[in-house]
């Protein structure tokens, strides 16, 4: 919506939430303390108190998870609780949250970059006209303007961009997930319970969720990894991604792949990290056996820590790491793997 | 089945460098290539076509060299081309970007089905698909792996998060966003290629497409790149471990313990 004066009429920082199935994502907590922070700062700016809004869409949230919401620091929770909202539907769920917007006025609308909040918000900042700047790592409030400061990788990741949104609002953001670190909750909060009911127009959809299949296992899911083990061509084949898999289980990770990896078929392309693949930022990332062409280092490297293991010392992916191993990955794995399991230390932290 | 499929232009590197005064791309001198996820968009529009007959629009809109881009499009098969190409247009963000585009569908006309790739390798937004589904008032489905049944009314198709898969059923018009591993694309023929070198491709400026001047190019746009800076610089210093397999595992599991404790 675009502002004509001073925008005063449009306060409070805003959080949609995710949820997995009865749970709430980890990335909500994760906005909530950002939140936290740039509701203090747009205090100070606009020299009143602005809160921190939780946005809840689904079925059936539980008391325990509206407390846990706000020990981590919402003021306020916006609950619409339906049926209709138990699968993740971008056209109810965006249809809801432009009302709301429009009802409400945020100041700042913001979700985690997960492929539902990278579905959902460009709907919703096209249906209220409005700005929104996608996966963010970094967002701040200008002390001068209030306005909000959104940074973001593009290029794969070769520059770093810092976008506003001045003269329209909300002033909306998707985050990555895992980039801001989770704050500690404080069970003695409490806030307000505001509910909203979805409208039977809202209902109607011409996209049905007629089926989720849920993958259990960990090591597929990248984008929620603290740690990632990537096999490359030198893995040589889908035998030799059981090695790596041995490997993620032993430190509690999942199984990356390199784009040469997918396209021999040795293993899914949930896997893949890269250009055509999926962007990770994990806390550690280890690559074994992937060279490191351009396409694959764009995906990965911006992880905190990067360890290469790789014969060939002179691969591009070895002047990036912060550890680089010269040697066979099937006779340095194995090694790693028997002093991981031997690790009590570790073992627990993992 | 009409089927739009909308590509980018692409710098073929991510070696990119920004211009201090303008804070756009420098695009002068830099290869280009089509947006490797729209290649999937492609291949799939084409797929349904060959399926349920009908045609395949590629719409693009960028300067006059994305002409170039287009015609590989039409050398894989599409039946036409269409390039919207307008001072007005330039410096569009995603939300401009995608009203825009949604303006030359609209204009098309009868259009069934919108493939996009997931997101373009150079903005990486991810959000002109949807915003063109938004600005239409069509359903979307967006990270789509795989469509299962099709037929003129409604896609079944497969769509790919975090976690796994939801089947979903989409009523069209509609739009759709597609992964890599939906197909594998095919290269152009020689005779497509010889084609494509001879085909007129429609050239549409901001008012053929009837826009609203407010809501394109960098005036339209809500957001505004307002600084850009290179990434932090790694911390140069890189340990080689190059002993024995017993000896670099000992040590990288000590660092691995200290880094795992942070």
């Amino acid at each position: 919506m675009k502002i004509d004066s001073n925008g005063s009429e449009y306060r409070d920082i805003w959080v949609l939430a995710e949820l997995v199935g009865d749970d709430i994502h980890r990335v909500t907590f994760e906005l909530l303390g950002v939140a936290r922070n740039l509701a203090s700062k747009l205090s100070k700016v606009k020299n009143r108190e602005e809160e921190v809004v939780c946005v809840v869409l689904g079925s059936g949230l539980s008391e325990e998870s509206r407390k846990r919401l706000f020990a981590g620091y919402a003021d306020k929770l916006i609950i619409v609780d339906d049926e209709a909202l138990r699968v993740f539907n971008d056209n109810i769920h965006a249809a809801v949250v432009s009302r709301l917007v429009r009802k409400y006025r945020p100041e700042v609308l913001i979700s985690g970059a997960t492929s539902r909040g990278r579905s959902v918000m460009p709907r919703v900042a096209v249906e209220v006209e409005t700005g929104l700047t996608a996966d963010c790592t970094g967002l701040d409030i200008d002390e001068d303007s209030g306005l909000l400061l959104q940074t973001r990788p593009a290029y794969g990741g070769n520059i770093i961009a810092t976008i506003k949104c001045e003269n329209y609002r909300p002033q909306m953001s998707t985050v990555r997930p895992g980039v801001f670190k989770l704050p500690e909750a404080d069970f003695s909060r409490t806030g307000v319970v505001v509910q909203e009911e979805l409208t039977e127009e809202e209902k109607v959809s011409r996209l049905r969720v007629l089926e989720e299949q849920t993958i259990e296992d960990a090591t597929v899911n990248l984008s929620d990894a603290k740690i990632i083990v990537t096999g490359g061509r030198g893995v040589k084949g889908p035998d030799g991604f059981k090695v790596i898999e041995e490997f993620a289980r032993a430190i509690g990770g999942a199984v990356g792949a390199s784009r040469a990896a997918v396209d021999s078929g040795w293993i899914s392309y949930a896997h893949q990290v890269g250009q055509t693949g999926q962007t990770v930022q994990p806390k550690i990332y280890i690559a074994c056996g992937v060279s490191g062409q351009i396409q694959h280092l764009v995906g990965m490297q911006s992880s905190d820590f990067i360890i290469a293991i790789n014969k060939d010392s002179e691969a591009p992916i070895m002047k990036l790491a912060d550890v680089a191993i010269v040697g066979d990955l099937f006779e340095v794995i194995p090694e790693i793997v028997k002093l991981v399991r031997r690790d009590d230390e570790l073992k627990k932290a993992v | 089945m009409k089927i739009v499929v909308c590509i980018k232009q692409v710098p073929a590197t991510t070696e990119v460098s920004i211009d201090p005064e303008t804070k756009r791309l420098v695009r002068e001198g830099v290869e280009i290539m089509m947006n490797p996820f729209d290649t999937y968009a492609l291949e799939e529009g084409l797929l349904l076509r060959e399926a349920h007959g009908g045609e395949v629009i590629a719409i693009s809109m960028g300067p006059k060299r994305t002409e170039a881009t287009l015609r590989e499009a039409l050398a894989c098969g599409a039946d036409r081309a269409i390039l919207l190409n307008d001072r007005v247009l330039g410096g569009s963000d995603t939300f401009a970007t995608s009203y825009a585009l949604s303006r030359a569908i609209a204009k098309i006309g009868n259009v069934d089905l919108v493939i996009t790739g997931k997101q373009a390798v150079d903005g990486d937004t991810a959000q002109v698909g949807p915003g063109i589904a938004a600005h239409l008032g069509w359903p979307q489905a967006a990270y789509v792996s795989r469509v299962i049944e099709s037929d003129s009314k409604h896609l079944v198709l497969e769509r790919m998060h975090e976690t796994g898969y939801d089947v979903c059923s989409l009523e069209l018009p509609g739009v759709i966003t597609v992964l890599k591993d939906i197909n594998s694309p095919r290269v152009p023929t020689l005779k497509g290629r010889l084609a494509s070198r001879k085909a007129s491709i429609n050239i549409w400026n901001a008012s053929a497409i009837s826009a609203d001047l407010t809501k394109i190019g960098l005036n339209g746009s809500p957001t505004r790149v307002v600084a850009t800076r290179s990434p932090d610089a790694r911390d140069k210093h890189t340990i080689i471990l190059d002993g024995s397999p017993e000896e670099s595992a000992r040590e990288l599991v000590k660092i691995l313990k200290q880094r795992i404790k942070l």
